[in-house]
């Protein structure tokens, strides 16, 4: 009996081991494939003329390969949808976590969980059909694919990451602290703004970083609402390709495999998975200490 | 100095501010569902529900995305579900020793992070080419569990870990083994919170259009999927093919899907949040 | 003796939503005396020592009635800003801000806008909380590097530094080891001059130790109140007399 128990238990851990072990795949996975295409690729394509080149023109002759402009439309995206993602993200987590009655917690909550849940495809068609013609009555030039509009819908979508993230930061802000602010005979906006805040400064830097990895990598709200036009320019009422819109481009269209052009994707690919791991690392090793602080 | 009543006006200015942007998300939300809701209405009838995609948009319909996206997300639950939480509990339970335990904990946060794109890239060089199962439905499925696989790990050891360990206590006293106490004690407690994660991560995969556009699914099938090597569409392709039409009238095709999906997805919330509520007032020790 | 109150509290009523805390208190705070409160736990002293300065406003079902005067007005009609401002308050456990020492002292002042010589404020407070020559070289280092004794004797400089009519002390001690407790009360012996002061404690010794006079509270009621060495000595109340000797609590 007992013999037959521990056969069991070795086989069940085995097995759940196993399962375990492919998210480690995953991961070696992702990183081998990405340098199986982008490895030929910089073999071809220098990698300065890569990072430094301000053309990106690679499916059109005279080809290039400057990735400059992908970069930059997706910079303006990020940079737009921090306007709004993270005033509004933070202060709905300061209204959430020091005003808030548990009666307007539990409309807000559901609102924001919803927002983060809706497809980013809906963005998309939220940002063309709404947001676009809405900014074209108020700025005329605007392009029917601009990057304002994708960015304002990104912004949405990362809004309830932060504010979540913030509302978790504040929540774990001692109340002995907040009572010192207080007692002193502070306002709200002074305990808020000189106690809160400080006090959970690296955890709100994390909050922003991961919802602003999470923008860059953000794909067919983008796609849809900013375009496919890469240029070395930053006029946000024009249309720009993301990194990720490029790589959607590409596979909607009938590229061969092997050739120079899908390898593109991959070399885009491992540029976008190199920025957003280095955000995603910083943002969870501050998450992780204080996890581990508790 | 600034005095009393000038510190109690920034507080009331700070306070309506906060208020007013909390209460922006709800604005945005009702727009968005009304500017969906009207431009869909036009549509969306049960023929729409029932027809193939077609050229001309009084005729076209999401059959095929339905059911496409009703195959691939079975055929995802199928594939990542028990992964998930079984590498759940060998994390939480077995709890691997040292670096290596914080790596993988580490592995999994950052691969909750990585943009769905780059699974796509995966899906399409591992599954799609070098296990030559094409654009298939399998391939579909695999490459969404893979993206949806890190999001169940996490929520389903949040559950887990919320299991008191006076259980875990009671049945080893009782001289159990690992295996029978994670098993028979742990697991059905956590199940409520570990099916609401699931859920949850699910209804994410519903919406996914980014990484099937990379992994070849089409947009133009008017055929229902027979077996899981069938090619496929599904509803946000559907959706994403319309919009990105400048005719106006398939815009109001991509609202018709888009409200159908949000159905879908809000529908699958509504469960999670109610499985959630029945939970927490079970178990409490 | 209700000439020289600095706080008067008539016919104080305290709920937590349905629940009744405290009832019916009448209660004068002297000036430059210390007066201790007592009781079992549970008996509404903190309660009501929070009461004093408004704060337990931040609890959702909390509802008082009732008059506190305090130099002529209502606390409780009052502005809470104005109040806290007035009467300051110490806590259980040392609730320094995680900035410098220095900053500590003056956020205070600060955000009143207070318009003095911030150096000499910070060597001014800290000398009255006894602090001064422990931290002098190190007032710009950050106050989570004092020890818990030393955290407390800040958060009562920090206090001092807003120059209140009355300081509210919440078991200040409880945290502290036996040697930061008997720093923290020869402190509250000193300050007895320059203010009014009110110390909730469960430690009978202490209230004998510290306080000019005593209230005993039981069951959110006020039993005895009066010069402190006829309370310990001399109790008119049963269960005074119990709950000092030990019977209970």
């Amino acid at each position: 009996m007992k013999k037959h128990v521990k056969k069991i238990e070795y086989t069940v851990r085995g097995a759940l081991g196993l399962c375990a072990l492919v998210t480690l795949i995953t991961t070696v996975g992702i990183i081998a494939v990405l340098s199986s295409e982008t490895i030929p690729f910089f073999k071809e394509v220098p990698i300065t003329d890569f990072l430094f080149g301000t053309r990106w023109a690679p499916l059109l002759e005279p080809k290039s390969f400057g990735v400059l402009p992908l970069v930059i439309g997706t910079g303006m995206i990020m940079v737009g949808s921090a306007f709004i993602a993270l005033p509004v993200g933070i202060t709905t987590a300061v209204y959430l976590s020091e005003f808030s009655s548990q009666r307007m917690r539990s409309i807000i909550k559901p609102v924001l969980e919803v927002l983060a849940g809706i497809p980013t495809i809906v963005y998309g068609y939220f940002a063309l059909t709404f947001i676009t013609p809405l900014l074209k009555t108020i700025l005329p030039q605007t392009e029917i694919f601009n990057a304002t509009s994708g960015a304002i819908v990104v912004g949405i979508m990362v809004l309830p990451m932060v504010a979540s993230l913030c509302d978790d930061a504040f929540q774990s802000v001692p109340k002995a602290l907040k009572e010192g602010g207080y007692a002193l005979g502070a306002t709200s906006y002074e305990v808020i703004g000189q106690v809160i805040v400080p006090y959970s400064a690296s955890r709100i830097l994390a909050a922003f970083i991961l919802a602003l990895s999470r923008a860059i990598g953000e794909t067919m709200a983008v796609t849809l609402a900013a375009g496919a036009n890469a240029r070395f320019a930053f006029d946000p009422l024009q249309s720009v390709q993301t990194m990720t819109a490029y790589i959607v481009q590409v596979s909607l269209g009938d590229t061969p495999q092997g050739g120079i052009e899908y390898q593109t994707c991959f070399a885009v690919g491992s540029l976008l998975f190199l920025i957003t791991l280095a955000m995603n690392v910083a943002g969870q090793s501050i998450l992780f200490k204080y996890r581990r602080g508790k | 100095m600034e005095g009393f009543s000038g510190r109690k006006r920034k507080e009331k200015i700070f306070k309506i501010a906060c208020f007013g942007l909390t209460f922006l998300s709800v604005i945005i939300l009702i727009v968005l569902l009304y500017h969906i809701g009207q431009a869909g209405s036009k549509y969306l009838s049960f023929k729409f529900l029932d027809s193939w995609p077609s050229r001309f948009p009084h005729k076209a319909g999401i059959k095929a995305g339905i059911w496409g996206t009703l195959w691939l997300i079975s055929l995802t639950a199928l594939i990542s579900v028990p992964i998930g939480i079984f590498s759940a509990l060998f994390l939480e339970e077995y709890k691997i020793p040292g670096k290596l335990g914080k790596f993988v904990e580490i592995n999994v946060a950052n691969l909750a992070g990585v943009p769905s794109i780059v699974y796509g890239l995966l899906g399409l060089t591992i599954f799609v080419r070098f296990l030559g199962l094409d654009r298939s439905l399998l391939s579909g499925a695999l490459t969404l569990s893979l993206l949806i696989l890190p999001v169940i790990i996490v929520s389903s050891r949040e559950a887990i870990k919320s299991v008191p360990d006076a259980i875990r206590f009671g049945a080893y006293a009782l001289g159990a083994s690992r295996y029978q106490v994670v098993f028979w004690h742990v697991l059905p407690i956590a199940l409520p919170g570990i099916l609401t994660g699931v859920i949850l991560a699910l209804s994410r995969a519903i919406g996914e259009t980014a990484p099937l556009i990379i992994v070849g699914a089409l947009t133009y099938i008017s055929y229902t999927p027979e077996s899981i090597m069938d090619e496929f569409t599904v509803l946000p392709l559907q959706i994403y093919n319309w919009a990105s039409r400048p005719q106006e009238e398939f815009h109001y095709l991509a609202a018709g899907g888009i409200i159908v999906l949000l159905g879908v997805m809000l529908s699958m919330n509504f469960i999670a949040v109610v499985i959630r509520q029945k939970a927490s007032k079970k178990v409490k020790i | 003796m209700s000439n020289d109150s600095v706080m008067t509290c008539r016919n104080l009523n305290i709920f937590y939503g349905e629940k009744q805390a405290v009832f019916d208190v009448d209660l004068d705070i002297l000036r430059n005396k210390v007066t201790a409160i007592i009781g079992p736990s549970g008996c509404g002293k903190s309660t009501l020592l929070r009461s004093l300065n408004r704060m337990n406003d931040f609890v959702p079902t909390f509802s008082m009635n009732g008059n506190i005067n305090f130099e002529g007005n209502n606390v409780l009609e009052q502005d809470p800003m104005v109040v806290r401002t007035r009467i300051g308050m110490v806590f259980q456990k040392p609730n320094p801000f995680p900035k410098t020492i220095y900053n500590n002292i003056i956020w205070g002042p600060k955000i009143h806008g207070h318009k003095v010589d911030y150096d000499q404020l910070v060597e001014e407070s800290l000398r009255s909380a006894a602090l001064w020559d422990e931290v002098k070289d190190r007032l710009h280092d950050s106050a989570l590097d004092l020890s818990g004794g030393q955290q407390q004797r800040l958060c009562i400089a920090r206090t001092v530094a807003m120059k209140p009519e009355v300081i509210l002390m919440d078991e200040p001690c409880s945290a502290l080891d036996p040697r930061s407790t008997i720093r923290i009360e020869d402190l509250i012996n000193d300050l007895r001059s320059d203010y009014s002061i009110v110390i909730v404690t469960h430690n009978m010794q202490q209230a004998a130790r510290v306080s000019d006079y005593t209230a005993f509270f039981y069951e959110g009621e006020l039993i005895e109140y009066g010069v402190t060495d006829g309370i310990f000595t001399n109790p008119k109340e049963k269960k005074t007399e119990d709950y000092i000797t030990g019977r209970f609590g």
